[in-house]
């Protein structure tokens, strides 16, 4: 870790190593040659869903032009070549979770529709009142509101763990909170908020202590880090494919085989039965009994090819850059004065938040725009976070692997822009 | 700095959004209403006092949020004071006619307050920024929604 790090800094700029070819990777996605108000596009805005490389965008064109069809379904070529693509692209995200099969792959709209599968299917066969769902204070909003729909419906109980002034998960209240009646952990594995990593492999271990079942929200982590499921030994896992340099309309829930085919439908309709007749319907097993009705076929395609685009470079290489461009983030903006980092964890992955004293985050998000930086501004689908830290909003600077330090830099002189735009 | 920036963010705007006016809650308002945008956590009370012919005798706000949606606020609570609220939702009429269309004419503006669009032209620089005309009529909505009977308003939803 230490001779990658090294082998960053001695890099300068532009950050390029022998393994990295920051360049080449840059040039692979065609809108960062985008101009915004006269100033290249310095994106980082990733957090909220990363750009596009040119074999994405390649693989869906040439699905539509040159072989797509509805899957599953036609004797013709075209329908048999799509369902070869869509099914091949369930293989390599099976391979690159380390899935102990494909039929452990459920294509999903998203991380949302994923979480909310589990807690429809999973959660109203398997929990009941007074059971207890554990979740931690800096999840996003799609992995609270499901389990308080579930909460109003079944009486479950949630409780929720506490995080510390730097934006710690606290393993050591986490555990007071594990009990004979926790059902479920379901963490995020990285804050989108804060950036925290979680220390998912101690959250597994200790639920699976007191029996308890462990989904995590993987979205910020699968384009930062390996993610191998099975070496986790966790038992959902969920991710959004947008985030992943993949398209919009296309996610991943990852359930233990044994666990998914013991899981009622989520969703009725075509393509997730084995018979239907009306007095009877049976099912298909999994991943099929949860893909009901025609799937987001190119989108699958588009991941599939984002996945291999990703694992290419390799998350060797990808982590040692981004902790590189994180690291020299946080310096950079920790000069900018007045500004206050929110989240400064032991471990964190690719995102900086932050506020300035002074001008709130809308009002740099509108400044730092007219000099062609993307951030986010707002709450960041995480309100509870926001309370935590006594703020209405925060700005994100979050990174993927075509950031660069002088998009860094962007941003900091931006940020004195608006400070002594404001008579800060 | 850029020209649109600095026709957004002019020194009146500035200042209101430092030291907003009339930042203060009234003790037994005629009517009240809470106004958020969900989307970057702007977050606003207005309150109003009414006497029996319909006129604004007194009102205020309190609240946190972007300079815009302070600034705006601040500088409603200034021209509204003594207005009908006939006269009111005239006014708000013209303010968003200026924040939204291009061929507003500050010059005729359409039967109102000229002396109180005067001052709200200071605003009109969010024009060039349509995602931020939300902040500068949030203070709006909500005096409407006050005067209605609506305890609450969002921006989601409002044009």
């Amino acid at each position: 870790m230490n001779q990658k790090a090294s082998a960053v800094q001695i890099a300068p700029g532009d950050n390029s190593t022998a393994a990295f070819d920051i360049k080449r990777i840059r040039a692979d996605f065609p809108i960062l040659k985008q101009k915004v108000y006269g100033h290249p596009l310095v994106y980082l805005d990733n957090g909220a869903s990363a750009q596009k490389p040119r074999p994405v965008i390649d693989a869906m064109s040439e699905a539509y032009e040159t072989y797509y069809s509805n899957v599953h379904r036609g004797v013709h070529w075209t329908s048999q070549r799509s369902t070869e693509a869509f099914e091949a692209s369930r293989g390599k995200v099976a391979r690159f979770l380390n899935a102990a099969s494909d039929n452990e792959i459920v294509f999903t709209r998203g991380a949302t529709e994923a979480i909310n599968l589990v807690a429809a299917a999973w959660g109203r066969k398997n929990l009941n009142a007074g059971d207890e769902v554990v979740i931690s204070h800096m999840e996003h909003h799609s992995n609270i509101v499901p389990w308080q729909m579930l909460r109003a419906e079944k009486g479950i109980v949630l409780k929720v763990v506490p995080i510390d002034d730097d934006g710690n998960f606290l393993v050591d209240e986490y555990r007071k909170l594990l009990g004979p009646k926790t059902k479920l952990v379901a963490v995020t594995h990285v804050s989108n908020a804060l950036g925290t990593v979680v220390p998912v492999e101690e959250v597994i271990r200790l639920a699976h202590q007191k029996g308890a079942l462990v989904l995590l929200d993987g979205c910020q982590a699968v384009p930062h880090m390996a993610v191998d499921v099975q070496a986790l030994n966790v038992d959902f896992y969920v991710f959004s494919g947008h985030k992943l340099y993949g398209p919009t309309g296309i996610g991943i829930l990852w359930g233990r085989e044994d666990l998914l085919n013991a899981m009622p439908p989520y969703q009725g309709g075509g393509d997730m039965i084995s018979s239907v007749t009306f007095e009877k319907t049976t099912f298909k097993k999994a991943p099929h009994r949860f893909e009901a009705g025609t799937p987001a076929i190119v989108e699958a395609i588009g991941l599939g090819a984002a996945v291999d685009y990703v694992s290419a470079i390799g998350f060797d290489a990808i982590s040692a850059h981004e902790h590189g461009v994180l690291q020299y983030a946080t310096e950079k903006l920790s000069a900018v004065k007045g500004l206050r980092i929110i989240g400064r964890a032991r471990e964190k992955a690719a995102i900086v938040s932050f506020v300035v004293d002074g001008i709130h985050a809308h009002d740099l998000g509108t400044i730092v725009d007219r000099a062609g930086v993307a951030v986010r501004v707002g709450h960041h689908c995480a309100q509870p976070v926001m309370e935590r830290f006594g703020v209405a909003a925060t700005a994100r600077a979050s990174f993927g692997l075509y950031n660069t330090r002088a998009e860094v830099d962007a941003l900091a002189d931006a940020l004195d822009e608006a400070r002594r735009f404001f008579g800060r | 700095m850029r020209d649109e920036l600095r026709d957004l963010y002019q020194e009146v705007i500035l200042d209101h959004g430092r030291s907003p006016r009339n930042f203060r809650r009234l003790e037994n308002p005629t009517c009240l209403a809470h106004g958020n945008n969900p989307i970057c956590g702007d977050m606003l009370v207005v309150y109003l006092d009414l006497d029996q012919a319909g006129r604004i005798e007194d009102l205020a706000f309190q609240g946190q949020g972007c300079a815009i949606s302070m600034a705006s606020a601040s500088m409603m609570t200034e021209v509204l004071k003594g207005k009908t609220l006939a006269e009111a939702n005239k006014l708000f009429e013209c303010f968003h006619d200026m924040c939204t269309r291009d061929d507003f004419d500050p010059a005729k503006p359409g039967g109102c307050d000229v002396d109180a669009m005067e001052r709200l032209s200071m605003l009109s620089g969010v024009r060039e920024f349509p995602i931020r005309v939300k902040c500068a009529t949030l203070a709006w909505h909500t005096m409407q929604a006050a005067v209605k009977g609506e305890q609450e308003i969002s921006t989601e939803g409002a044009p």
